[in-house]
């Protein structure tokens, strides 16, 4: 926020400075060590922290921006919460940056300015998240009880209450729990072969899988219904499976790829010194070691899996009631059961829709607080163990 | 001195030991079946191309393989298909998207990695991660119901005042405003936010420190510290992220297909309703579609495939690339 040239550093360079030229040149030095403040007194310079001018200033912007906003909402009759956001910021800039041109420089009242942006940029990250987390609570939170969790839509009417999520639950953990045994081993064994083994295929590979990184979601939907739909054996969970798991391969093996990267070489070269050979102090020292990073990778393959709608809505094809077995037939999951039933236009519907997606950021929330968990966990015990 | 000048020379390369070692029979197994799941994705992408060319190829045969990318029209009854429209609908879309992203992911970037105290900066870097593991019908739905009345006003600002600018004019005073490209390419933009953040930090942490502390000894300010020696040194990576970002918002499907007003022809006017993109238009008409619609939109799709993917690889690339120079 401040230019190094400050006035008080500049005060005491120019004190030792003038001890230095007082000093007779011809004098020999004392020889004692020259008498040094207590280090208690010595305050320690903060370049970034505010002087109370500063916060002067500060507060005179704020003061401008709301007070001008608020005058300008009042007089041209405006209600948005947005508009009154937008022109405090705006107003606030303005001030910020002219106060600090009149009473430092234009390159300090840059800086500030520029400061205050990048801020901005991280307050709106923050309040969206919070503003989209808040308004899915607020909508979803009164359809949410026993009986809509339990329940599925094969006996309720458009316009009736009542009906539930409970297939759409089912058909989502069917299809995660195939989509994670058919991806996770892959996706760890390519990792293995990019860092580990390092075989002639890793460039291409590796491009492959960054290719793979940014296929449209919906891409792979149409791959799977090509492939496997297509040829007789109709939607089915299984065939979503399919479309989810070739969306969690580059995800897992990427992150999974990092977490390797973290793992200490001395450990491989410990293994291969006591004549273990590679796929030994592969499978027993390396994999291991990384355990909870392999663990963290895989959940948010899983998380990124959770809500995809698209490919589903082209394998599995949704269904209003329950379906049991993943080989046979269509079948929901929660996105796609909030997909089908936002397009519906009465009211019941969505409100249900609303209850759907709260349990499905509730399911994306715990996957995350859950890697989280375990990768910091994981950290720890690495950290310690070298 | 026991050291002799090659190893004196290998110490100050700092040249990764050579692991000299035996490869058993147990080995070969285990790499050839480690190559073998690393071949899967080989398969996989292959297979996509292969298979959406394939079944492509009757749409492609009845409406032309010519008209079907220079037309804009969606008539399976008498098999008339093309997608010059929805391809221009969706650069349009992920043009807008990215205009609103780039300023905010950077200004975060930015933030995280140089300007925020380290309490915030924990809860920052977890909102992000969140931001990005947050499902895209949850984007959509929120971005229909709760964005659409505050940025229909931001619109109309703009439209009102900005109107010399071709971009924010309307094809008439009084039209719609509700569901345009503008607020879909809004909803996309926070989607791609966390992508472009991330990659764009990770570039910028590369970043040699002690240019960044020469540049504030020598009495530079922070911004000026950030222009003159951050910015140029991450810009071929933030280009890269961005590209990457782009790629995400083209294949964008389901925010668009929630709150899009669906037309097969472009519309220019970017803050009015009606627009569609590719991945929509697949999301949007499969669930009635029939043989020869499903092939039209299969070669759709294979547009699409075709175009992120171009993006991807040259964004990778040109990351990639900053990554090994630095």
């Amino acid at each position: 926020m401040r230019l190094f040239a400050e006035p008080r550093l500049q005060l005491e360079v120019d004190v030792d400075m003038s001890l230095l030229d007082e000093r007779p040149l011809d004098e020999t030095p004392v020889p004692e060590a020259p008498e040094q403040e207590p280090i208690e007194e010595q305050v320690p310079f903060r370049p970034r922290a505010l002087v109370r001018s500063e916060r002067v200033e500060l507060l005179l912007a704020v003061a401008s921006g709301v007070t001008g906003s608020a005058v300008m909402c009042l007089l041209f009759d405006w209600t948005q919460p947005l508009t009154f956001a937008i022109w405090a910021l705006l107003l606030f800039l303005g001030s910020t940056y002219l106060l600090a041109r009149d009473s430092q420089s234009p390159i300090v009242a840059t800086d500030r300015l520029i400061t205050t942006l990048v801020w901005t940029s991280g307050g709106i990250a923050v309040s969206v998240l919070l503003w989209m987390l808040g308004y899915v609570v607020v909508k979803g939170i009164a359809g949410l009880n026993f009986e809509y969790l339990t329940s599925d839509l094969s006996k309720v009417g458009p316009l009736d209450d009542g009906g539930g999520v409970f297939h759409a639950i089912v058909g989502t953990l069917e299809q995660m729990l195939i989509a994670s045994v058919l991806s996770i081993p892959i996706a760890i064994l390519t990792a293995v072969y990019l860092h580990e083994i390092r075989g002639r295929l890793a460039g291409i590979v590796r491009f492959v899988i960054d290719a793979m990184s940014g296929l449209p979601s919906i891409v792979a939907g149409l791959f799977i219904y090509t492939v496997w739909v297509l040829q007789g054996r109709g939607p089915s969970g299984l065939a979503a499976g399919l479309a989810l798991a070739i969306l969690m391969i580059p995800t897992v093996t990427r992150t999974a790829e990092e977490m390797l990267k973290t793992i200490d070489d001395g450990l491989r070269e410990s293994a291969l010194a006591l004549g273990a050979p590679q796929w030994r102090s592969v499978m027993q020292v390396v994999l291991p070691t990384a355990r909870s990073g392999l663990i963290t990778a895989s959940i948010l393959g899983v998380a990124r899996a959770v809500g995809e709608t698209a490919p589903v809505l082209l394998t599995a094809f949704g269904s209003s009631s329950i379906n049991w077995s993943p080989f046979n037939g269509p079948q929901a999951d929660l996105p796609l059961y909030i997909y089908q039933l936002l397009r519906q236009p009465n009211p019941a519907q969505i409100a249900r829709a609303w209850s759907g997606a709260l349990v499905l950021v509730l399911l994306v929330l715990i996957l995350f607080v859950l890697a989280r968990v375990i990768g910091e966990r994981g950290a720890r015990v690495r950290g310690g163990s070298r | 001195m026991a050291l002799t000048s090659p190893d004196l020379q290998a110490l100050e390369e700092q040249v990764p030991r050579d692991i000299a070692r035996t490869v058993t029979r147990g080995d070969r197994i285990f790499r050839t079946l480690c190559a073998s799941a690393a071949a899967v994705s080989l398969f996989i992408i292959g297979g996509t191309a292969l298979f959406l060319a394939i079944k492509a190829v009757p749409a492609l045969q009845k409406a032309g393989l010519l008209s079907f990318f220079t037309t804009s029209v969606w008539n399976p009854t008498v098999g008339d298909f093309g997608v010059l429209g929805l391809l221009i609908g969706t650069i349009i879309i992920a043009t807008v998207s990215l205009i609103v992203a780039v300023p905010l992911a950077i200004g975060l970037a930015l933030f995280i990695n140089e300007y925020s105290p380290a309490r915030i900066r924990r809860v920052l870097t977890s909102s992000v991660d969140l931001l990005a593991a947050m499902p895209s019908i949850i984007f959509g739905m929120w971005g229909f119901f709760a964005l659409q009345a505050p940025l229909v006003g931001v619109a109309s600002w703009l439209n009102l005042h900005l109107s010399a600018i071709p971009f924010f004019r309307l094809s008439e005073p009084d039209a719609p405003l509700l569901r345009s490209s503008f607020i879909v390419g809004t909803v996309v933009a926070l989607m791609i936010v966390p992508i472009i953040t991330s990659v764009s930090r990770d570039v910028m942490a590369q970043c040699p420190r002690s240019q960044c502390e020469a540049a504030l000894a020598l009495g530079g300010s922070r911004w000026g510290m950030i222009k003159e020696v951050l910015l140029p040194f991450g810009k071929a990576g933030i280009t890269g992220a961005v590209l990457l970002g782009f790629g995400r918002a083209l294949g964008e499907t389901i925010a668009v297909a929630l709150i899009i007003a669906f037309t097969i022809e472009a519309n220019p006017y970017v803050l009015e309703q009606g627009g569609g993109s590719i991945a929509s238009l697949i999301a949007i008409k499969f669930p009635e579609a029939q043989d020869l619609e499903i092939s039209a939109l299969i070669a759709a799709g294979l547009a699409l495939f075709s175009m992120t993917l171009l993006v991807n690889l040259g964004a990778r690339a040109i990351v990639r690339r900053t990554q090994i120079a630095a």
